[in-house]
């Protein structure tokens, strides 16, 4: 049992690599390893979307400044004690809730749909808020129970779930809902729901998507599952995100057309290039080994995140590290599934890519609680 | 104990949750490897496709249509030039708010509701994005000028220019001129598609349809990549186009304006050829029509209009209308005389006003009551004598009367270089048995012997016929055009028939004695003049009067009265112009066909005064000869 407190990271202390910075790491909770990867992605997304933007130095610096903020959250949440986060997470599901209720009644307009709050200072997205506090939530009520959770656990939880994630439907965002279900939905895959409610869910998903197709889904949303099965049917309408983001994916080939000379981008056939399609951009100037790339350090960073969860030192550590490891997970997949059209086009950016201050600020608040798990037993073996 | 317990349960999640952690990664890697799977597929299995569907995003080939060639006339006159012509259209992408943009535009220059129709229409069909929607066409310089001063305001508004055929004569020059107009289906259907890309006209009459290819000239390419919005960002490569050839045609503008003048409020057609070259110096049919309204599509009031028309303007009397040539061709038929040994110089007949065949009833009467008494072939040239010719058609025979008028060019195509002509008719026995299943009759030979009965002309083939009688014997094929590009004309000359120089003065002097004596049957025509003109007047029937009937103009309907002809040629002792003049039902060839063509050649001799001096030079070796 001792083992368990006592067993360190490999690496981090046995590094050599840090140096003299380790010990102003340490004190910081940073996980260099997590950071240095991040890194590495923002770099990669550095330079597409300076070719995606057009060399506009604008995006890039907003850019750089979304991701000083989103420094400055990660070193902010990562401080936060773990057991203060489990004591008041529910006061920021809560939170959450509540915001996602303003902006509904109170929030600013953008292509149809209510998803901002406008305060004269920032505007931003609630929705953002309850992808992290969520998890949030759903690992302190778990954590706190025996697993595999009881039905009454399940029940509850679902219920947690289910209220924000109609919130969302009522903006309506579809990706979010998307993101904001599987957030809550693995925490409760990894406190070991039964196998029997997973494959009863899994069952009943074909009566509840064609119940969401009666009933929950607006008819452009409807269109983009259309679309997404037969792109053709409507060329320069609904299919032309599609049939451009493949050509431009297809027709980097290997090795790509090179930075900046991407001709589906930037002679303005992608549309969002710099936003949810940056990946074709990437994929189109980059090639396929690119791609590659930018996947084996996306699977670097799930394998480190799914390491501290499984290294964590108790339920709610480990259930909230994987789950928000989980969602990143589901980032990535979405866009770059539907981006190359084997998802419907449901407004999901690519993390640490995409051009956009609210959900980049999500991402690192995310990556601020993983470093504050994986650095949580190092201040215990300090102790 | 307790506590055991406790870390048992620790224990257990801890399991439990690592467990599901591996199987989440599990889950991941097969989630990633699809993703993979699926880029691989697009970037490696399919990337041909894809690549060629990039290119064809960006990469567009347009059309460079060329310039079409410009017509002149044979001083440098444009009959024929290409406008720019404005478009008002509209790209609705760039438009804020569309109602308000059309509200505005309303307010400048306000619209039909035709127009605003059209343009709902336009924009339902379907088109690329970005692609403009025409407004209004043709825009005025006025309108022009005041969209570009209000373009500010009017984000997505396009004033497109495109070069437009113009014909600065207009219904002056219309029939050999010609127009073009939009492509049709039909003839879509049988032109070379590749070179009328970025074309969207055609010749359909006249030169402008005969010499179609050499105006049309060859398309260019350019490759450009364009964005998506279709703005051009570059070429890549460019071909340019060949302007069409220009024309210079053997009509002289003026020549041409003075006959529209004369004729103007007849149905009539005048042809003068240039005696020398063939070159047709004027060809006019009346009524006549603005071209112009051909080249945009023509409303279907104006179209009705002249399709109900009386006078048919559309219709080209020059190469299309068929007359009997009446006493025109008594030249043509006295040297057929003359040649063929039928008649002598000298052969004298006693006219006494009738003539009747051996064994016949019918009595064929002169147009003169009681004759012209003793004739001679002079006499019955400059007179039109109708009893000699009767008695001249009936000892030669109706197939050397045909053979002649064959070999001068009636009854058959001229070969003139415009899209259509009509044959005519110079009956034969063997024509009469083939087209009419019927036996000829010498009474037939009477009738065609003063160009009546069977025979038909056009006024191209009249007018060819007196150039070759000019000439005397040599043909040359009447042309419209003169030069193509710096490529001048080469018109195709033959001789046409050996005939003693002595048989063609007898003819000449008698056609000269039409207009200069004082018997001639155009002998007001010959009164001030300062050239010598040969000619011969002609009055055609257009319907046959009963045997004992008076022909009583009064009596018949405008259109059953005669046709008036006149057939001319000047100088006559060395010709340069020759002309055909048929006024429909003018009645009288002399004094209604003959001053046309008088006062024509008095213009051109006013033009071209040195093509008298010639005359002058000829005159006098002449004299000193005899």
């Amino acid at each position: 049992m001792q083992s368990d407190f006592t067993r360190r990271m490999p690496g981090v202390l046995r590094s050599g690599l840090v140096g003299s910075a380790r010990s102003i790491l340490d004190r910081l909770h940073i996980d260099w390893l997590l950071l240095l990867i991040l890194c590495l992605i923002l770099g990669i997304g550095s330079v597409v979307l300076y070719s995606a933007s057009d060399t506009d130095m604008d995006y890039l610096n907003r850019q750089m400044i979304y991701v000083g903020m989103g420094v400055l959250v990660m070193l902010f949440v990562v401080q936060i004690p773990l057991a203060v986060m489990r004591r008041w997470a529910w006061l920021a599901y809560l939170v959450g809730l509540v915001l996602l209720v303003v902006v509904l009644v109170a929030g600013a307009d953008a292509k149809g749909a209510q998803r901002w709050i406008d305060i004269s200072i920032i505007s931003f997205q609630p929705s953002e808020i309850i992808k992290l506090s969520l998890p949030l939530m759903l690992a302190a009520y778990l954590g706190d129970r025996a697993m595999p959770p009881r039905f009454k656990h399940v029940f509850a939880a679902l219920a947690l779930v289910f209220i924000p994630v109609v919130l969302v439907l009522l903006q309506p965002d579809l990706g979010t809902a998307i993101l904001v279900s599987a957030s809550g939905l693995v925490v409760l895959l990894l406190a070991g729901l039964r196998w029997r409610y997973i494959l009863s869910a899994l069952a009943l998903l074909p009566v509840s998507a064609y119940g969401a197709w009666l009933f929950v889904l607006h008819d452009y949303q409807k269109q983009r599952v259309l679309t997404m099965f037969n792109p053709e049917a409507d060329k320069l309408g609904a299919g032309w995100n599609i049939i451009q983001s493949t050509t431009a994916i297809g027709s980097g080939g290997w090795s790509g057309k090179g930075w900046m000379l991407g001709t589906q981008s930037h002679l303005d056939f992608l549309p969002e290039s710099h936003t949810d399609f940056i990946i074709a951009v990437l994929a189109e100037e980059f090639g396929f080994r690119g791609v590659l790339l930018l996947l084996a350090l996306y699977l670097l960073f799930f394998i480190r995140g799914f390491w501290i969860s499984f290294t964590a030192q108790n339920s709610f550590s480990r259930l909230l590290a994987g789950s928000i490891t989980f969602m990143i997970f589901v980032y990535v997949f979405v866009n770059m599934a539907m981006v190359s059209g084997i998802l419907p086009v449901v407004g999901v950016p690519l993390p640490l890519v995409s051009y956009g201050g609210t959900s980049l600020v999500t991402m690192f608040a995310a990556f601020g609680v993983l470093m504050a798990v994986a650095t949580e037993r190092e201040s215990l073996h300090a102790k | 104990m307790r506590e055991y317990q406790q870390l048992d349960e620790v224990h257990i999640n801890r399991r439990v949750a690592q467990i599901r952690i591996l199987g989440l990664a599990v889950l991941l890697f097969v989630l990633l490897a699809g993703l993979v799977f699926r880029y691989y597929q697009l970037q490696i299995v399919q990337h041909e496709k894809f690549a060629t569907l990039a290119d064809e995003n960006r990469v567009h080939v347009r059309a460079l249509p060329p310039t079409r060639g410009l017509i002149f006339d044979r001083n440098g006159v444009v009959l024929a030039e290409n406008r720019p012509s404005y478009t008002l259209s509209i790209v609705e992408e760039r438009v804020e708010d569309l109602d308000e943009l059309l509200d505005f535009l309303d307010g400048l220059m306000s619209f039909s509701d035709s127009e605003w129709q059209q343009f709902e229409e336009h924009s339902k069909q379907y088109r690329r994005p970005y692609e403009s929607i025409p407004l209004r066409f043709q825009l005025t310089e006025e309108e022009v000028a005041v969209l570009a001063v209000n373009e500010f305001r009017l984000p997505g508004i396009e004033v497109e220019v495109e070069l437009v055929r113009h014909y600065p004569f207009a219904e002056k020059i219309a029939h050999s001129l010609g127009y073009v107009g939009r492509i049709n289906q039909r003839e879509q259907a049988v032109i070379d598609t590749d070179r009328y890309q970025g074309t969207h006209v055609i010749g359909k009459v006249g030169i402008e349809k005969h010499y179609e290819s050499v105006l049309l000239g060859r398309v260019g390419y350019e490759y450009v990549e364009t964005d998506a919005r279709g703005n051009v960002l570059r070429v890549l490569e460019r071909q340019d186009a060949i302007a069409g050839q220009d024309i210079y045609l053997g009509i002289d503008s003026r020549m041409q304006l003075k006959a529209y003048e004369l004729i103007k409020a007849r149905r009539a057609s005048v042809v003068a050829l240039d005696v020398e070259t063939g070159a047709v110096l004027t060809m006019v049919s009346t009524p006549s029509y603005d071209t112009n309204l051909f080249v945009a599509g023509i409303s279907h009031r104006d179209y009705d209009q002249l399709l109900n028309h009386q006078g048919r303007p559309l219709y080209d009397r020059s190469l299309l209308g068929q007359y009997p040539p009446g006493s025109t061709v008594k030249p043509l038929f006295a040297l057929a005389g003359l040649a063929e040994d039928v008649i002598q110089v000298d052969t004298v007949i006693h006219d006494h006003g009738e003539f009747q065949l051996e064994d016949g009833e019918r009595i064929y009467r002169d147009w003169k009551r009681g004759g012209h008494g003793l004739v001679d072939v002079h006499i019955a040239i400059e007179q039109s004598c109708d009893i000699y010719f009767y008695e001249l058609g009936h000892r030669a025979g109706i197939d050397v009367l045909h053979q002649y008028g064959d070999i001068f060019g009636l009854g058959k195509k001229t070969g003139i270089d415009m899209p259509s002509e009509m044959v005519g008719i110079m009956p034969s026995s063997r024509w009469k048995q083939d087209a009419r299943n019927i036996s000829w009759y010498t009474g037939d030979t009477i009738n065609a012997s003063i160009g009546q009965g069977f025979s038909l002309v056009t006024p191209i083939q009249l007018a060819n016929m007196t150039a070759n009688l000019a000439r005397k014997g040599i043909a040359i094929r009447p042309h419209m055009v003169e030069a193509i590009g710096d490529e001048a004309f080469q018109p195709a000359v033959s001789q046409l028939i050996e005939v003693e120089e002595q048989y063609w003065q007898a003819i000449h002097s008698a056609m000269e004695d039409v207009v200069h004596d004082a018997r001639g049957t155009a002998f007001e025509q010959g009164l001030d003049i300062d050239y010598r003109m040969a000619g011969k007047t002609g009055t055609a029937q257009v319907v046959s009067i009963a045997q004992e009937a008076e022909y009583n103009a009064e009596d018949l309907e405008i259109t059953q009265r005669d046709h008036a002809l006149f057939v001319s040629f000047a100088p006559a002792k060395n010709p340069k112009i020759a002309i055909a003049v048929i006024i429909e039902n003018g009645e009288h060839g002399s004094t209604v066909a003959a001053p046309v063509a008088r006062i024509l050649t008095d213009k051109w001799f006013e033009l071209y005064p040195h093509l008298l001096d010639d005359r002058a030079a000829m005159d006098h070796s002449g004299s000193e000869a005899i």
